[in-house]
C-alpha cells in the first residue's frame, strides 16, 4: 500500500497570527504505532487539527496515505478522537447511538445502518467492554467510560488511520492496557496510529516511532533512535535535566504534568 | 353539554374545520424542529430569528409574493449579522443577538404600521388562524412539506450536527450547510407558526414542546414523538378552547403547552421534580 501514511511538509499553523506549529516536516512510515511528544502548549492538538483539516496551514503541505484529507475522509481512513469530547452530556443519545455515528460514512444519505455496520459497533464496543452498558445515556457514564465509548466509534469507523489525541487522560491502568493491546492489533493488520501522550513512561513499550515536538517538530522516527535523553530535555526545555534517564527509572515515574485541560 | 358535542360543534364552521387542521399541523412542525433548537441550544437564536422575520413579511406583503421568501430572506440575513457584529466587535453573543433581532423587529413593526392596515398588524403580531386565508393555508401546507422532508432525509445529520459537530466534520459533513438547514427551517417554520400564533408567540411553539419531551425521555427518537404529540394537543385544544371562550388562540396553544410543560417538570419519571425530591428523601434516609 503506502510507505508513507502521515506527510507533513513545511507546515506553520497560526492562531490570530500567534504561531503555533512552526514548518512542520512530517514522515510517517505506514502500519506503525507512532507516539507524539511535547509539553502543554508544544502544539500536538494543533498537529492533529491541521491534520484534520480543522485548522488551515498559513503554509505546507498535508496528505494522509498519499491523498489531502477531503480525499481521505471520503474513503472513510482517518478516524479522529479529539483531547476532550465537547459534547452535551444530556443528549438523548445511547452508547450505541454514538458509536453507530462512527458508520455514518458508510451510510446512504438517510443513515440506515445495515449488517456490517451492526457488526463493526458491536464489535467495536465489546473490544473496549462497553457492550454491556450499550443502552445507557452517554451521560449516566463515568470519565473512563466516556473515553471508552468515544474510542470504541473510532474503532468503528474502521479506517487506516487513527488519530489519537490523549486518549489516556483520566482512564485507569487496566482501560490503558486494554486501549494499547488493541492498538497493537490494529497495527498488526496495517494501520496507522499516531497517539500523543504525556505517559512517557510506555512510550517505549508500544510505539514503534515517536515525534518529539515543541513548537516545532525537533525529531522524528524509530523510538529506540529518537527517544534519548537527550532529545527529550530538548523537547521539554530540561525540564526533565534532573530526571536521570534510566529506564527503570521512567518506567516509575510518569510525566504527567497536565493531562487534563 | 357532552364531551362529544363539545368536539363536534364548532366543526359545523367551515372556518373553525381550517383553523384546526392549520393548527395542527403547524403545531406538528414546529414541534419537531423543537427538538433541534433546544438540543443545539437555539432557543434564543429562535427568539431572534422568528422576530426579524417581521420586516421580510412586510416587504414580501408589499411585492405581493409569498410571506415565507421575505421571512427567509431577513431570518436568515438577522443570523448573518449577528454572526458579522459578533466577528467584528468584542461584545457577546447574547448582547448582539439582543441587538440584532430587536432592530430587525423595530424596522419591521415601522413598516407594518405605514404600509400595513392595522388589522394586519394584529393578524401578523397576534395571528389569525380563526380567520386564516386559503392562500395562507396553502403557504403553511408547503412550509411543512419542505420542513417535514428535509427533517426526515437529514435526521441522522442534523442529530449529529447538534451533538458532535467535531466529528461531522471528522467524517466529512459539510457542517456550514447544516447550520443554514436548520437556520433556513427556523427561519420558515416561523412564517408558519406566524399564522397561528403570532410572531411574538412563535418562539414557544419552536422550544416548549421540544423541552417538554426532553424532560421525558432519554431517547432522540421518542422526544420527538412526545413532543409532536404534546405540539398537536395543545393546537388541537388551544383552537377550541379559544373559540369557546372568545379568547387569543395563539394565547390559548401557548399556555397549554406551557402546563403541558409545567405537568412534566413535577411529574416526569426520571428528571421529574417528584422522582427527585423522592431520591434525595432516601439519600437522607
Ligand atoms: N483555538 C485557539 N486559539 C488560539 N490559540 C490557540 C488555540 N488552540 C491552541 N492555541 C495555542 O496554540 C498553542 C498549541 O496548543 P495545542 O493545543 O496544540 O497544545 P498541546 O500540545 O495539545 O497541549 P496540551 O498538552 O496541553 O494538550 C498553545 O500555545 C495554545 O495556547
Ligand atoms: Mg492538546
Amino acid at each position: 500500500m503506502y510507505d508513507t501514511s502521515i506527510d507533513l511538509e513545511n507546515v506553520t499553523v497560526a492562531y490570530h497570527g500567534k504561531v503555533a506549529l512552526h514548518s512542520a516536516t512530517l514522515q510517517l512510515k505506514a502500519g506503525t504505532v507512532c507516539g507524539l511528544v511535547g509539553m502543554n502548549g508544544a502544539g500536538k492538538s494543533t498537529l492533529f487539527k491541521a491534520l484534520m483539516g480543522f485548522v488551515k496551514p498559513d503554509t505546507g503541505r498535508i496528505l494522509i496515505n498519499g491523498l489531502p484529507i477531503r480525499q481521505v475522509q471520503k474513503s472513510n481512513w482517518v478516524a479522529y478522537v479529539p483531547q476532550s469530547e465537547e459534547v452535551d452530556w444530556n443528549f438523548p443519545v445511547s452508547v450505541y447511538d454514538v458509536v453507530m455515528m462512527g458508520r455514518y460514512g458508510y451510510m446512504n444519505l438517510l443513515r440506515i445502518p445495515r449488517s456490517p455496520d451492526k457488526v463493526a459497533v458491536r464489535e467495536s464496543l465489546e473490544r473496549v467492554e462497553m457492550w454491556q452498558l450499550r443502552d445507557r445515556q452517554i451521560g449516566e457514564l463515568s470519565g473512563g467510560q466516556k473515553k471508552r465509548t468515544f474510542f470504541a466509534r473510532a474503532l468503528a469507523q474502521q479506517g487506516t488511520v487513527l488519530l489519537l489525541d490523549e486518549p489516556f487522560a483520566g482512564v485507569d491502568i487496566k482501560t490503558e492496557k486494554m486501549m494499547i493491546d488493541l492498538l497493537i492489533a490494529l497495527r498488526q493488520v496495517g494501520h496507522t496510529v499516531l497517539i500523543s501522550t504525556h505517559d512517557l513512561a510506555s512510550v517505549t513499550t508500544f510505539c514503534d516511532q515517536v515525534v518529539l515536538i515543541n513548537r516545532s517538530i525537533l525529531a522524528y522516527g524509530d523510538t529506540s533512535e529518537v527517544f534519548t535523553e537527550e532529545n527529550l530535555s530538548r523537547t521539554f526545555g530540561g525540564s526533565v535535566g534532573d530526571l536521570s534517564f534510566s529506564k527503570s527509572r521512567l518506567t516509575q515515574t510518569q510525566l504527567n504534568p497536565g493531562s487534563e485541560e | 353539554m357532552d364531551f362529544v358535542q363539545w368536539f363536534v360543534a364548532p366543526l359545523q364552521y367551515e372556518f373553525m374545520v381550517k383553523a384546526i387542521l392549520v393548527s395542527a399541523l403547524v403545531g406538528f412542525v414546529c414541534s419537531a424542529l423543537s427538538c433541534y433548537m433546544i438540543l443545539k441550544g437555539w432557543a434564543l437564536m429562535g427568539d431572534a430569528v422568528s422576530h426579524a422575520v417581521l420586516p421580510g413579511v412586510v416587504i414580501a406583503y408589499l411585492l405581493n409574493i409569498p410571506l415565507a421568501i421575505g421571512a427567509f430572506v431577513f431570518g436568515v440575513g438577522s443570523v448573518i449579522a449577528i454572526g458579522f457584529v459578533k466577528a467584528k466587535t468584542r461584545i457577546k453573543e447574547d448582547t448582539v443577538i439582543g441587538l440584532v433581532f430587536t432592530g430587525f423587529f423595530a424596522f419591521g413593526l415601522v413598516l407594518v404600521s405605514k404600509v400595513v392596515s392595522t388589522v394586519d398588524l394584529g393578524h401578523i403580531l397576534f395571528g389569525n388562524v380563526l380567520g386564516i386565508s386559503d392562500a395562507d393555508i396553502i403557504q403553511t401546507v408547503v412550509i411543512s412539506l419542505i420542513t417535514l422532508v428535509t427533517l426526515a432525509v437529514l435526521r441522522k445529520d442534523l442529530i449529529l450536527f447538534c451533538f458532535d459537530p467535531t466529528h461531522a466534520r471528522s467524517i466529512g459533513l459539510n457542517i456550514t450547510f447544516l447550520y443554514y438547514v436548520l437556520l433556513s427551517l427556523l427561519s420558515l417554520t416561523a412564517v408558519a407558526g406566524l399564522q397561528t400564533v403570532g410572531i411574538i408567540l412563535v418562539v414557544a411553539m419552536l422550544v416548549t414542546p421540544g423541552a417538554t419531551a426532553y424532560l421525558l425521555s432519554d431517547r432522540f427518537d421518542h422526544m420527538m414523538l412526545i413532543a409532536m404529540a404534546s405540539g398537536v394537543f395543545s393546537s388541537v385544544f388551544g383552537t377550541y378552547i379559544s373559540y369557546y371562550i372568545d379568547g387569543s388562540t395563539g394565547g390559548c396553544i401557548v399556555v397549554l403547552q406551557t402546563l403541558l410543560f409545567v405537568a412534566a417538570m413535577i411529574f416526569a419519571p426520571k428528571h421529574g421534580l417528584l422522582v427527585r425530591a423522592k431520591k434525595q428523601e432516601k439519600f437522607l434516609d
